[in-house]
């Protein structure tokens, strides 16, 4: 486990970045969360995704892969892949200060 | 009065589950019925040798009704719904079955329209072998193959035997060779995951075995569209992957009846299920073992068989008002042919990744190193699956369990905070 400062506040993280106790996360956060992912400037439609994940985190405990988040977020596959290069729900979580979506077996 | 036990899907876990339920202490206290679509058992995992002309459907095909039990019913047809609150199953031929217990077994089911490019059926040079009829057209393309790119995509996780795309490449290597056109042919293995498998020990294993014998990687590849006309692979973020002819395995969701079934299960029709009990979130009467379940574990014949085990136990337990035992932990194994008569084995867990060393304990079969024994217990797994797994007979020396004592575990590294 390793810690890392956030908009000046320190928070716990995995190894590869993501939050490991989301109650750390605020969402003046995720501008700067966003940049270290290459994404600039964060749009609605970011935000409705990012705020998606996190519900989606406290009511199931984990985040949603990006084919239930096409299904269920109101955003497509393919825009989420415009607003997510390369992983939405990956880069999506990490943003949202969610713990990395266990995804697959 | 019997107790009412409706089993949905008679596969591997509806099978072994009524059978063991039938020939429990119980068994002639219970009322038995099993229901599924159609009338064909098909060894799934022999799905994997008929492409390559290794097995036909009469190897891997029986009856349904021959492998139950005397003394349980059983339904052919598809289901319409289930109601939790009414405790009721209507079936497509108008049947409503009332029901003390249910098991939920219907397993997994593909879902190839959700990709663009996929929806027009297998053939030409857009092949896979998740069905027995792709299968056996896949047989006939393969032995008209004579060179090119031929490419295994993955579009999404999870799938039925996560380790069959990697079979497939292993065998299609020996395949080509055997055909004396190795050189030939250019094989890709395309993934939507970071490398080669899901646990980091095992996922290295594999990608130095693919580099080995010389079959692409690439990974982190979200299939957006497979484009037929132009032979190509097109991801979400329009990285391109060229194809002579690809052999995809698609999407899988759980069985549509479950989403017409107020409660039952998740976005993507799977049942969330206790992950130790195997008791349905939705309701205490209902069950789910095997592929239909939205549990983390592989969906696998191995992990049917395991949570039959302790799910057979439980369903009379909760008969009797009494406790659930909450010991699946998730055990997991498969064999992985990996070509000139040589396979692999894995075992593991909820908690514990696949590591080397022997199974079922300090002397067995070895794991994750490829042998000849390891093949040999593949095949003759299929003797076993209709002759002990199906009837539920136990397996000596087999726990549903997972085994630790001839696993190479490293000890936990002492960090410092």
């Amino acid at each position: 486990m390793a810690t890392t400062t956030v908009a000046g506040v320190t928070v716990d993280v995995s190894d590869d970045g993501f939050f490991t106790n989301p109650e750390q996360w605020t969402e003046a956060m995720a501008p700067e969360l966003a940049m270290a992912d290459g994404i600039e400037t964060l749009t609605d439609q970011h935000w409705q995704v990012i705020r998606f994940m996190r519900d989606e985190y406290f009511a199931k405990g984990t985040g949603p892969t990006v084919r239930v988040l096409g299904k269920t977020s109101g955003v497509t596959v393919k825009e989420l892949y415009q607003l997510f290069p390369k992983g939405p729900a990956k880069i999506a979580a990490r943003i949202a200060g969610i713990p990395k979506p266990r995804g697959c077996i | 009065m019997k107790t009412r036990i409706v089993v949905l899907g008679a596969g591997t876990g509806g099978t072994l589950t009524a059978n063991r339920l039938r020939a429990s202490d119980r068994g002639d206290q219970l009322h038995i019925t099993v229901v599924d679509q159609d009338t064909r058992h098909v060894y799934q995992p022999g799905l994997l040798f008929v492409p390559f002309g290794l097995a036909t459907a009469d190897d891997i095909v029986r009856p349904r009704a021959k492998q139950l039990h005397h003394g349980i019913d059983f339904v052919q047809s598809p289901i319409d719904h289930v109601d939790v609150a009414a405790k009721t199953v209507t079936l497509v031929n108008a049947q409503t079955l009332p029901y003390d217990v249910l098991v939920v077994a219907t397993g997994a089911t593909l879902a190839p329209d959700e990709t663009e490019g996929l929806a027009d059926g297998w053939g030409g040079n857009v092949h896979s072998f998740y069905t027995l009829e792709s299968a056996e057209k896949l047989a006939i393309a393969l032995r008209g193959f004579e060179g090119g790119k031929l490419v295994l995509n993955v579009v999404d996780m999870p799938i039925k035997c996560p380790v069959a795309p990697l079979e497939f490449c292993f065998l299609a290597d020996w395949f080509f060779q055997d055909r004396k056109i190795r050189d030939h042919v250019e094989l890709t293995f395309v993934t939507p995951l970071d490398g080669a498998f899901t646990k980091p020990v095992a996922s290295e294993h594999f990608a130095s075995m693919l580099a080995d014998r010389n079959i692409n990687l690439v990974s982190e590849f979200n299939t957006g569209e497979v484009d037929r006309f132009d032979g190509k692979l097109v991801s979400y973020d329009d990285r391109e992957v060229p194809f002579d002819l690809a052999v995809v395995i698609p999407l899988h969701s759980g069985q549509d009846y479950v989403g017409r079934s107020d409660g039952l299960g998740d976005d993507l029709n799977f049942v969330p299920t206790n992950p130790n009990t195997l008791q349905s979130l939705a309701d205490p009467a209902i069950f789910a073992i095997g592929d239909a379940t939205a549990l983390p574990v592989s969906k696998a014949g191995s992990v049917s068989h395991f949570e039959g085990d302790i799910m057979v136990e439980n369903i009379l337990r909760y008969i009797a008002g009494r406790e659930l035992d909450a010991s699946y932990d998730g055990h997991a194994n498969c064999f992985i042919e990996t070509g000139f008569g040589k396979a692999m084995l894995i075992d593991f867990n909820y908690e514990q990744e696949p590591v080397p060393g022997h199974f079922p304990g300090r002397v067995g079969l070895p794991l994750m190193k490829e042998s000849r024994m390891n093949h040999l217990g593949k095949l003759m797994f299929q003797w076993f699956y209709w002759h002990v797994l199906l009837p539920g007979r136990d397996v000596p020396g087999i726990t549903a369990t997972m085994p630790t004592a001839g696993k190479q575990i490293p000890a936990t590294p002492i960090t410092e905070e």
